[in-house]
């Protein structure tokens, strides 16, 4: 019986997260509207959300790339085919690692970043201070943070794209001797705006939504302790993660599957 | 307001729970207008939470919280946040913003609520600044300021709206004795000088019954002493006069309720 409890109230308390999440969410929807007011606030964050994330990405990017370019190469080869690893590489990355890859990065750099700054304030009664002085924190520290992220990732994501295509590249045409023309007239010709690079944009975006979301969540969620901060930052990084892969499974169902 | 002396800050039947925990059980308070008013009582009997109902951070189970006239349980998010521009107040850690330095923490409510050009900004901020003596410090970033000089400058940063009243949650606690003496000296003349009314929340009896007009001594969620600090030190309640002198047992007990101690020293030590 005593674990039959448990269950529920392991149940009861995970769906009362989830709605204060959902609630908290909508209170920074309607915050977003002010922030334009307050267009420095929201490059701060940017500052400190994407762009700090920048080296990161292009150098993850430009490994997963040159990673691409050889397994890629050594497959094709058998065929004959490696007229094409342009096009392998530059698909993979525009339509899965771009998105995935950079979101699961920004998670690990920029997500635990957040949660555990607004955990911080928290925990210092920064944001109990802000209210008692008639500032709402949900507008002054939780939306420009929550709509950075979002407005971060797609160009992270693009970013990654890019240097990875050029990593193919290097290891492609540079070190393989895979024909030049044919690596970029392929990629021209076979990656399309819509179907492939749209997509993928969708994708960071949604993932820009969710791992921010979490990240702002957990961190003004947090039991404001040491120790609460601490289990809050693994939260997201772990939920984050999990949310990225799962919701890529989806996305790619719905976008590329026949199913 | 129906009563004949002027009360900034009214309670009635107040009653908070948290949990199954009763935190107050039906208090009264009336805090005057003008004067200082000392809530008092040992650690953990929720002088903190009495700030943060009569802030409006937390709703009372039961009662009224009147600020000025106006319920505060009852305000709208909106009213609420009008009142508060109203009141300042000054947390046991400073609750400084870490990322600004001390000038822009002083200017931020200035800056949030006025919109008034930044020259005239600039000006009030030196001028609160020099109010608590750190118009010096105001370049250093918060991780740069001693615990005495954080709380000078949270409470630069209370006053920057010239607020009707202003909070302290236990001011004193952790202080050397300079900047204990620096901070009772300060909170008394910015009473007097701006006309502020002052509630203070502490447990330090000596520094608080050297400028409260008025003390109200909490315990077990309800009041069971008030007065003036002469009139407490010759209460003729014992539990008052534990307090109040600070002797380590009395009815106040040393020890947290526990079983037998002979009993628990020779069981197993099973814990459940």
């Amino acid at each position: 019986m005593n674990s039959l409890q448990q269950l529920g109230h392991g149940a009861l308390t995970a769906f009362q997260r989830l709605g204060r999440a959902h609630l908290f969410l909508f209170a920074i929807l309607a915050g977003l509207p002010s922030l334009l007011l307050r267009l420095r606030l929201l490059i701060q964050q940017i500052f400190s959300v994407g762009v700090l994330s920048l080296v990161i990405t292009v150098v993850a990017g430009l490994f997963v790339g040159m990673v691409l370019g050889l397994q890629g190469y050594n497959t094709l080869v058998d065929f004959g085919a490696e007229d094409s690893l342009g096009v392998m590489v530059a698909l993979s990355l525009v339509r899965e690692l771009g998105p995935v890859v950079a979101a699961l990065l920004f998670a690990g750099r920029a997500g635990s970043a957040l949660t555990a700054e607004i955990g911080l304030m928290k925990a210092t009664e920064q944001l109990s201070g802000m209210e008692m002085m008639a500032v709402d924190p949900l507008k002054r520290v939780i939306a420009p943070r929550f709509l950075a992220g979002v407005l971060s990732l797609p160009l992270l994501a693009a970013i990654f794209s890019a240097v990875g295509v050029m990593g193919g590249y290097f290891v492609g045409v540079g070190l393989l001797g895979v024909d030049e023309g044919a690596f970029w007239s392929q990629m021209q010709s076979r990656v399309d705006f819509d179907e492939d690079i749209m997509n993928g944009v969708i994708k960071s975006i949604v993932f820009g939504v969710v791992v921010t979301w979490i990240a702002v969540f957990e961190g003004y969620d947090a039991v404001p302790t040491s120790a609460g901060v601490s289990r809050a930052t693994t939260r997201t990084v772990v939920y984050a993660s999990l949310a990225v892969l799962g919701l890529d499974f989806v996305l790619t169902a719905l976008m590329f599957g026949e199913i | 307001m129906t009563d004949k002396q002027d009360n900034l800050v009214e309670a009635r039947g107040l009653t908070f729970h948290f949990g199954s925990r009763v935190i107050f059980d039906g208090i009264d308070l009336d805090l005057q207008r003008g004067k200082i008013t000392a809530i008092m009582g040992p650690s953990g009997t929720g002088k903190t939470t009495l700030l943060r109902l009569i802030g409006g951070q937390i709703k009372p189970t039961a009662g009224t919280i009147h600020v000025d006239g106006q319920n505060v349980p009852g305000l709208s998010r909106r009213e609420l946040f009008e009142l508060r521009k109203r009141m300042g107040m000054l947390f046991q850690s400073g609750a400084l913003l870490t990322d600004l330095s001390v000038f822009d923490n002083v200017a931020f409510p200035l800056r949030e609520h006025t919109g008034l050009p930044e020259m005239m900004v600039r000006d009030l901020v030196l001028m609160k600044l020099e109010a608590v003596g750190l118009r010096g410090a105001q370049r250093l970033m918060p991780s740069e300021l001693s615990g005495g000089m954080a709380r000078r400058v949270a409470l630069a940063r209370a006053i920057a709206l010239d607020p009707m009243m202003i909070m302290y949650d236990e001011p004193f606690t952790g202080q050397d004795p300079i900047s204990m003496g620096v901070l009772v000296k300060l909170i008394s003349d910015l009473n007097e000088v701006l006309g502020l009314t002052s509630i203070m929340v502490s447990h330090d009896v000596a520094e608080a019954s050297q400028i409260a007009d008025y003390i109200y001594v909490l315990s077990q969620g309800i009041v069971v002493g008030q007065g003036t600090p002469d009139e407490l030190r010759d209460s003729d309640s014992e539990w008052v006069r534990q307090f109040m002198e600070g002797t380590p047992d009395g009815p106040v007990p040393f020890h947290y309720p526990a079983g037998d101690y002979a009993d628990e020293l020779l069981s197993r030590g099973d814990r459940r």
